[in-house]
């Protein structure tokens, strides 16, 4: 059992060392055990936006599952800079409390008596959700839900905020004003975000720094800075032709 | 072409007013029946319904009837309580702990097979006929019900939702009231429900047996006299005290459980 540690020294406020030597996944129903990551080592920068892109499956929700701590079973370690550092998750699917209102979703994920219950209102017409906060999330689209996920992400104002493809299964033009708003959100607060996707457009589009995972027993291939202001980010040529030096495409 | 299932027809499209006017009719219609059959055969083993309407209406003025029921009540609540509490433990603890679980099972199958006789009368012999070892009687005859139903509540809990609850701090008392409680509140419900009809009807046995008050003690008294119109008078009335609990208790705790949903 590796764990995450957090030191103050070593590693700046905020930022991270991932180091995960090996992780394996163990042998269920039928299945034998097989290796799933292998001799990863990243530094993050404080307030930096990583995008760890790959094809499905070679294990990129595994390695944020192990960042996050919900996974505390390979070798390696990760070392979080900065004494209590929060931890936000978005998850792929929103994990909204169906039985509680848009609103308390988001109150929840704040301590009891914190200050910033006074900005959730403010938080959900930021997100496009104002008039919302009452209704039920099953009673919502999946963007709208998928909206209320970020807000809950957010509000809490995390050291590190973990993003696993939150914008998938949605239509182009809700997917793309999604990105836009976490552009602005980032923007606004600049918080450490690494961010998982397949999808090499919102890679470019929303990373400062793109990691590419492959191989059968994944670790990281590609390691590139984006080159694009925040200007640029929003202007699909921009975009596409970072995408094309990237990732090599012609 | 596909005809609409009538069945589902019948309980979706029709407002509500409808839907209890077919009931009101359907029970109407019933009593018609029974009053003609009465009143055709004139035997005294089978009293009118408007002989046991009055037969109900006397005993509810000299106060006998709500005596016995409110005695009745008063150990189908306990022995619920008790029941439901014991049980939700039980079946969560199971539904958590595979080895619990395991272990435990089979015990579970050896309650469920009891027979309520078997409990009542182990009951009143090792514990003496007592007020306690009645209520007891009837709550470890419902108990491995409620069980049964909370283990599969506690065993479908999402671990998605819980990986959230953790990454945003909730804490066990968060946890345990907006996260876990909620999704295993139709489970309880459906315990309570199916809890409720089994245990007054367990109720009456331990109370034929062994108790000197109660509904189960009035009919076992009428039937030494073969008194049928009393005995319907009671069981009646109580079948009504019963459906009063489920619309005026159970139904608005189901909604309200309920109105997150689509």
């Amino acid at each position: 059992m590796a764990e995450v540690a957090e030191r103050h020294n070593g590693v700046a406020d905020g930022g991270l060392k991932i180091h995960v030597a090996r992780k394996v996944f163990p042998a269920v129903a039928g299945r034998d055990a097989h290796p799933v990551l292998q001799d990863i080592a990243i530094d993050i920068e404080p307030r930096s936006f990583v995008v760890i892109t790959g094809p499905s499956g070679c294990g990129k929700s595994t390695l944020l599952n192990i960042v996050a701590g919900l996974d505390g079973d390979f070798e390696g370690e990760i070392l979080l800079g900065g004494r209590d550092t929060k931890l936000g998750y978005i998850f792929q699917a929103p994990r909204l409390l169906p039985w509680r209102t848009v609103y308390e979703n988001i109150a929840l994920a704040l301590p009891d008596g914190d200050p910033r219950h006074a900005q959730i209102d403010d938080m959900l017409r930021q997100v496009g959700l104002e008039g919302f906060g009452s209704q039920y999330p099953e009673r919502l689209s999946l963007g709208m839900q998928r909206r209320a996920a970020l807000a809950r992400g957010f509000i809490t104002e995390p050291d590190v905020l973990l993003m696993d493809e939150p914008f998938v299964s949605l239509d182009d033009p809700t997917a793309q004003g999604l990105r836009e708003l976490l552009i602005g959100l980032w923007n606004r607060r600049p918080t450490t975000v690494i961010f998982i996707t397949h999808d090499r457009t919102e890679a470019v589009m929303l990373g400062t720094r793109i990691l590419r995972m492959g191989g059968a027993n994944a670790t990281i291939v590609q390691d590139e800075t984006v080159r694009l202001s925040t200007a640029e980010r929003t202007d699909r040529e921009a975009v596409r032709a970072e995408q094309g030096r990237i990732f090599h495409e012609t | 072409m596909q005809r609409p299932n009538p069945v589902l027809r019948a309980s979706i499209d029709q407002p509500w007013y409808t839907r209890v006017a077919w009931g009101v009719g359907s029970l109407l219609g019933f009593l018609l029946f029974w009053e003609v059959v009465a009143l055709l055969l004139q035997h005294r083993h089978l009293p009118t319904p408007t002989t046991v309407f009055a037969a109900m209406m006397r005993e509810l003025a000299s106060g006998q009837l709500l005596y016995h029921i409110g005695m009745t009540l008063f150990r189908v609540a306990f022995a619920f309580v008790f029941a439901m509490a014991i049980g939700s433990a039980i079946g969560i603890a199971m539904g958590r702990n595979g080895r619990i679980d395991q272990f435990f099972d089979s015990w579970l199958i050896l309650f469920l097979n009891l027979p309520a006789l078997v409990v009542i009368i182990l009951c009143y012999v090792w514990f003496g006929r007592t007020e306690v070892a009645a209520i007891i009687a009837v709550a470890v005859n419902k108990l491995p019900n409620v069980a049964v139903t909370v283990r599969e509540g506690a065993r479908a809990l999402s671990r998605d939702l819980a990986e959230m609850a953790h990454m945003y701090r909730f804490g066990r008392w968060k946890t345990l009231r907006h996260v876990i409680l909620p999704q295993l509140a139709p489970f309880f419900l459906a315990a309570a429900r199916t809890g409720l009809s089994l245990v007054w009807k367990i109720v009456l046995v331990v109370e034929l047996l062994g108790r000197s008050n109660g509904v189960g003690f009035q009919l076992g008294t009428y039937f030494q006299m073969f008194d049928v119109t009393m005995i319907l008078a009671y069981a009646l009335a109580f079948i009504m005290v019963v459906q009063l609990i489920e619309f005026g208790i159970i139904q608005p705790i189901a909604a309200r459980v309920n109105r997150w949903r689509r």
